[in-house]
């Protein structure tokens, strides 16, 4: 249902004009090496990754919080995953139990970030700390585990069918862009046809409303927050995956992105208002505007300094709009 | 020459396509006690910001400070020139001491960099002593009383050379004690020459002190009348270009079976020992002055405020509710005193917030939202309670009061409740708003739902009820019966109760 | 005694007393001058910065690139000390120079645009630190002048230890010292410290009160900034190297911190006192499992509990406070009229 109308939404139109944009603008900055199915299905293996972290991000955004802990998140279930995997599995021997151990790692990979998500919820609502706290509490807590558990060093070595997730084809299409479709089509399906999802909106907006609607509010949180890690849990199959590893401290220069990301596709910090149709958007332009930077041979530091400019741009243009429409 | 301190000439200001003023003249006489009336959305704030100098009035207005003209002011000018409003939200800093918030503003006018404590807790004093009252100076304002904080607010008002100060509402949420001990403060002001402007949408104890009336409609002004020539009717014919009659409720129902039985329930600092019977069809009013205890009864009812001692029985069955999703289950609606905060996410839409309470029933055996019978129900609630909306999809914030209270009285009636318990359900509605909510209630009882009231409009509680419950400090003090009794009777037992 | 109890500092500083004897009976070097000298040193730094971030939090607001931007001017004072030369003066000027006008674009957007100040300062250390990045390549400067180098050396009070070696009260910390008292001094002495107060307290009210709202808020990301450019030049004296990479990352440790201390995110409450207790129960834990030998990978560990439980208490004392209902003065006999 990832179903968009871009004529009834302007800034769903505003963005995929900027898509064309910047689509256009790369191929005629590199017009040799962009428009090559290559780029694309590089693009393609890059993007689920940080899909999947800032669909994360974005439902705790819309309840007007925030997750920092998602990186952590995804650290921590990914080393648990690998430890299993690891220890059970030897990658040059294919043994029949393979499977179960296989299965049996995913599982406990989500069960994890599910966890964790558990945690952070109740955190919020029930003990009552900041969204913005309460996760920088249990990211910290969740890096110095992932230390503590690996000393820091490197799980690697995975198993043949598990580095498929992240680096097989089916078609010529990058099997972790057909996962990450099929979940941004279940958040879109979450968010917009069940009744937490109704609620994550309204609660965003005003949470004392929902309360005197009979909405249980901790209820809308801590839902609100495992589904986050539960979006961590997947991110982190598809990153254990792509690098063949686990690691504590990997991916950590997503975490900003992803707010980004979500800011970009038009949901407001404040919460009650996003969709996954404008996030999904945003992270394709900025996919295609980090390629098409990379391959004109611009360093990825100044690729990250151009984001903080079109994040404050659209900041600023969110602002004057507001304030035509108050005026108009 | 007049010899007016404030004179305001042809105000207009348009905003967002509205005309929020049109043409509007004021003048102010030292020690005048001005009041000014409009319901919501009269254009009665936008006045005051542009006395205040918050706004800027379109071109064409003039407004003249002592006879002279006053160009392009700024909320600094206008404190230089001795005006001082108290907002409705008081406007303080409630991690400040009081000592902090009657003397800083001071200090920033007066362009100073450096805290001088013993300077500002002296400008604290004088400023109490103006007007005889005693605060501790170095308390938080946030563990003050909402009286108290008044106090601060009107102590901080009064540390400049004050010529003018505007109350925006200023007794809503005072007790009758407290509002006479305002009352009195504003006499004592206007003796020092100091002119008053009360800000109001409803006709109140601030008239008889007034001297004059700027009713204000639609960012039209009405007209200006001596406050004499005023009674409640006319003001309410002027505010809002009608009068809403009550009709008596002559409905009867059956008492048979009782819905609701309250017997001596009681709860630490809130009241004691109340009990009553609702039945099925009946409506019920409860009234009493802020602070009597009468919607902590309610939220005890709707599961928020759980009593501790004492019975409740709803339809025979013993109920103690522990949450609102337990009384909601049950049949239990409650429609919130504070609308805009309690009763409706504004941002949100018309249909949203119409099917918030419901949304757990709409969804189909898989778990999904069945989005033809929302859209079908948002719909039928729409047309049943006349709210009128250009879309369903239209953010609440836009509609008007009126409307807005529909859609709290539809996203209720959409449970199917058994019990609906409504919180001054017609604050802040114009007169046609008023009388289609009252309809409204009136025909919900007849198909057999039990309703309370809560409303310290005692016009409305006589006229829509066919009981009265009067409450004075967590007690309820007297009963009345609508058939035969008069609103003088009601009003009477209030008075004597303080 | 019980109107101590009142504060939140108080708490903080048993913990800390509580948490320091368990560190000196495990090792007795824990508590010893030059160990407390040490510690004051090494962790100015962080508290330069921390005392920034407490006026941006007392403020209502929050800040993301305040690392970013020592790291910016650490570098640029770094390049042009190099290139130029001059005095440590010139290089602190330079630094808090690059450091003020960076914090005030960050203010500026935050106050012209009403954007939430953690997106807006999100992006602009993207962009701050990016650029920096782009410009240097990311190189790190060792090459640092002498003249500089050894002013990190000097102490205003020199000890000697059993072993013969100097130690005392190092001129870094002295810096330290001297921001703490000019953000006392702001804080309790001015109007100016009083509107930061208010502008976390209640933002609409310092607008109607006539509060210079552009001026306060635009201050309070100034300030930051120059603590930042300051805490740059520490930093360099520090490390005596310049490295791109290692201030970055820190931002969230130096928030946790002065929100251990008591400051709130929603603004209007924060002391000084109360950050420094913050920043040293981070230390005094760092350097404490140092000396009880917990492997340095608990560190992170503790942190997360330390934040969790300590704010986790709080938060959940300020819910059951908002819980209780308006108290009516419930009349004890029945009175009908």
């Amino acid at each position: 249902m990832l179903k968009f109308d871009a004529g009834k939404n302007p800034e769903l139109k505003v963005l995929s004009l900027i898509l064309v944009g910047s689509f256009i603008l790369m191929a005629i900055l590199s017009p040799r090496n962009f428009l090559k199915i290559g780029t694309f299905q590089g693009m393609a293996f890059q993007l689920p990754e940080l899909g999947l972290l800032s669909l994360a991000m974005m439902i705790s955004m819309l309840t007007g919080g925030i997750n920092l802990s998602i990186i952590a998140t995804t650290n921590i279930s990914a080393i648990f995953a690998a430890m299993i995997l690891t220890s059970s599995i030897n990658p040059e021997l294919a043994s029949s139990g393979d499977g179960i151990v296989i299965v049996i790692a995913i599982l406990v990979a989500l069960l994890v970030s599910v966890l964790v998500g558990l945690i952070n919820g109740i955190l919020i609502s029930v003990v009552n700390i900041p969204p913005i706290l309460a996760t920088l509490g249990t990211m910290k807590l969740l890096q110095g585990l992932a230390f503590i558990i690996t000393r820091g060093y490197v799980i690697s070595g995975m198993p043949e069918a598990i580095r498929l997730i992240g680096n097989g084809m089916i078609l010529g299409i990058p099997v972790p862009l057909f996962i990450f479709v099929f979940f941004a089509w279940l958040m879109a399906f979450y968010l917009n046809h069940t009744a937490t999802g109704f609620n994550i909106f309204l609660f965003g907006s005003n949470p004392v409303a929902t309360f005197f609607s009979g909405v249980n509010n901790k209820k809308v949180i801590i839902q609100t927050y495992m589904m986050s890690g539960f979006y961590c849990g997947l991110a982190a199959l598809v990153m254990m995956s792509r690098f063949n590893s686990a690691k504590a401290g990997y991916g950590e220069s997503y975490l900003l992105v992803t707010i980004l990301a979500a800011v970009l596709g038009g949901v407001k910090s404040e919460g009650g208002f996003g969709n996954v149709s404008g996030l999904v958007l945003a992270l394709v332009i900025l996919q295609i505007v980090a390629n098409g930077l990379n391959l004109i041979g611009v360093s990825s530091f100044l690729t990250v300094a151009i984001w903080g400019l079109i994040m404050i741009a659209v900041m600023v243009i969110h602002f004057m709009t507001g304030k035509k429409r108050v005026q108009a | 020459m007049s010899s007016a301190f404030l004179e305001m000439k042809n105000i207009s200001k348009r905003y967002a396509g509205v005309q929020a003023l049109d043409n509007v003249n004021l003048e102010i006489q030292p020690g005048e006690a001005h009041c000014l009336a409009g319901i919501n959305g009269s254009g009665k704030s936008t006045l005051i910001k542009i006395i205040s100098g918050v706004e800027v009035p379109d071109a064409g207005s003039e407004i003249y400070i002592n006879g002279s003209r006053s160009l392009n002011r700024t909320s600094i000018d206008s404190i230089h020139q001795g005006i001082e409003v108290i907002y409705q939200d008081l406007s303080l800093f409630p991690n400040l001491t009081v000592a902090e918030n009657i003397g800083i503003s001071r200090m920033i006018s007066g362009n100073r960099k450096i805290l001088n404590k013993k300077e500002y807790i002296d400008i604290a004093r004088k400023a109490m002593n103006r007007i005889n009252i005693k605060l501790p100076l170095d308390h938080k304002v946030e563990n003050l009383s909402i009286a108290d904080q008044q106090l601060v607010a009107i102590c901080r008002a009064l540390t400049g050379d004050l010529k003018l100060l505007i109350m925006d509402e200023p007794t809503t949420a005072l007790t009758k004690k407290e509002v006479d001990a305002l009352l009195n403060v504003a006499i004592d002001l206007k003796q020092k020459g100091i002119a008053i402007i009360f800000v109001s949408h409803k006709l109140n104890e601030v008239m008889d002190v007034a001297e004059k009336v700027t009713v204000l409609r639609d960012g039209i002004e009405i007209g200006c009348y001596p406050a004499s020539e005023l009674n409640s009717d006319k003001i309410e014919y002027l505010m809002t270009g009608g009068n809403f009659k009550y009709s008596k409720n002559e409905d009867v129902y059956s008492t048979e079976s009782p819905l609701l039985e309250v017997e001596s329930i009681s709860k630490k600092d809130n009241y004691k020992d109340i009990s009553f019977v609702l039945h099925p069809g009946e409506i019920l009013g409860v009234t009493g002055l802020l602070g009597s205890g009468r919607t902590e009864l309610a939220m005890s009812l709707f599961g928020m405020n759980p009593f501790d001692t004492g019975s409740v029985k709803l339809n025979g069955e013993a109920i103690h509710f522990k949450s609102i999703e337990e009384a909601v289950a049950r049949g239990v609606a409650y429609v919130p005193e504070n609308r805009l905060v309690q009763g409706l996410v504004m941002e949100q839409s018309v249909s949203k917030n119409t099917v918030v309470t419901i949304i757990e029933r709409l969804l189909k055996p898989s778990k999904i939202i069945d989005h033809r019978k929302k859209e079908n129900l948002v719909k039928d609630l729409v047309r049943d309670f006349n709210i009128k909306i250009p879309s369903t999809d239209a953010a609440v914030s836009t509609l008007s009061g009126g409307n807005q209270q529909k859609v709290v009285l539809a996203k209720w009636i959409a449970t199917e409740p058994k019990l609906l318990i409504l919180d001054g359900p017609t604050v802040g509605v114009d007169v046609a708003a008023k009388g289609s909510i009252h309809e409204a209630i009136k025909e919900l009882a007849k198909k057999g739902l039990g309703v309370i009231i809560i409303s310290d409009e005692v016009a409305e509680v006589v006229n829509s009820c066919h009981r009265v419950l009067v409450m004075n400090r967590g007690r309820v003090i007297s009963e009345f019966s609508t058939k035969d009794s008069q609103e003088e009777d009601i009003l009477k037992c209030i008075e004597m109760s303080e | 005694m019980k109107k101590l109890l009142k504060y939140h500092e108080t708490y903080l500083l048993i913990i800390i007393v509580l948490l320091s004897i368990v560190i000196t009976t495990k090792n007795a070097n824990f508590f010893t001058a030059e160990n407390m000298f040490d510690l004051l040193k090494s962790n100015s730094f962080v508290g330069i910065m921390a005392i920034g971030v407490l006026l941006v939090l007392i403020s209502g607001g929050i800040d993301i690139s305040f690392a970013a931007i020592a790291t910016v001017s650490e570098y640029i004072m770094a390049v042009t000390i190099i290139r130029i030369g001059g005095s440590v003066l010139s290089a602190i000027a330079i630094a808090v120079l690059i450091g003020t006008l960076l914090g005030f674009l960050n203010g500026y957007l935050i106050y012209k645009f009403r954007i939430p100040p953690i997106i807006a300062t999100i992006a602009t250390m993207n962009i701050y630190y990016g650029s920096l990045m782009v410009i240097t390549g990311g190189k790190w400067i060792y090459s640092l002048p002498d003249w500089f180098r050894s002013f990190a050396e000097i102490r205003l009070l020199t000890f000697l230890n059993s072993n013969g070696n100097p130690y005392g009260l190092s001129v870094i910390t002295v810096i330290w010292f001297l921001v703490i008292i000019v953000a006392v001094v702001i804080l309790r002495f001015t109007i100016l410290g009083r509107s930061i107060y208010a502008l976390g307290g209640n933002r609409n009210s310092a607008v109607r009160v006539g509060f210079n709202v552009f001026l306060t808020e635009t201050f309070v990301y100034s300030f930051l900034g120059f603590m930042a450019g300051l805490a740059g030049v520490v930093q360099a004296l520090l490390v005596q190297a310049v490295a791109p990479n290692s201030i970055v990352g820190k931002e969230l440790d130096v928030i946790a911190a002065v929100v251990l201390g008591g400051a709130s995110l929603s603004g209007g409450k924060g002391s000084v006192p109360g950050a420094i207790l913050g920043v040293a129960l981070l230390a005094i834990l760092k350097n404490g499992m140092t000396m009880m030998a917990v492997p340095a990978v608990w560190y992170e560990f503790f942190v997360g509990a330390v934040i969790l439980v300590s704010i986790g208490f709080s938060s959940y004392q300020d819910k059951k406070k908002s819980n209780n209902t308006a108290i009516i003065d419930v009349k004890e006999q029945e009175s009908l009229c």
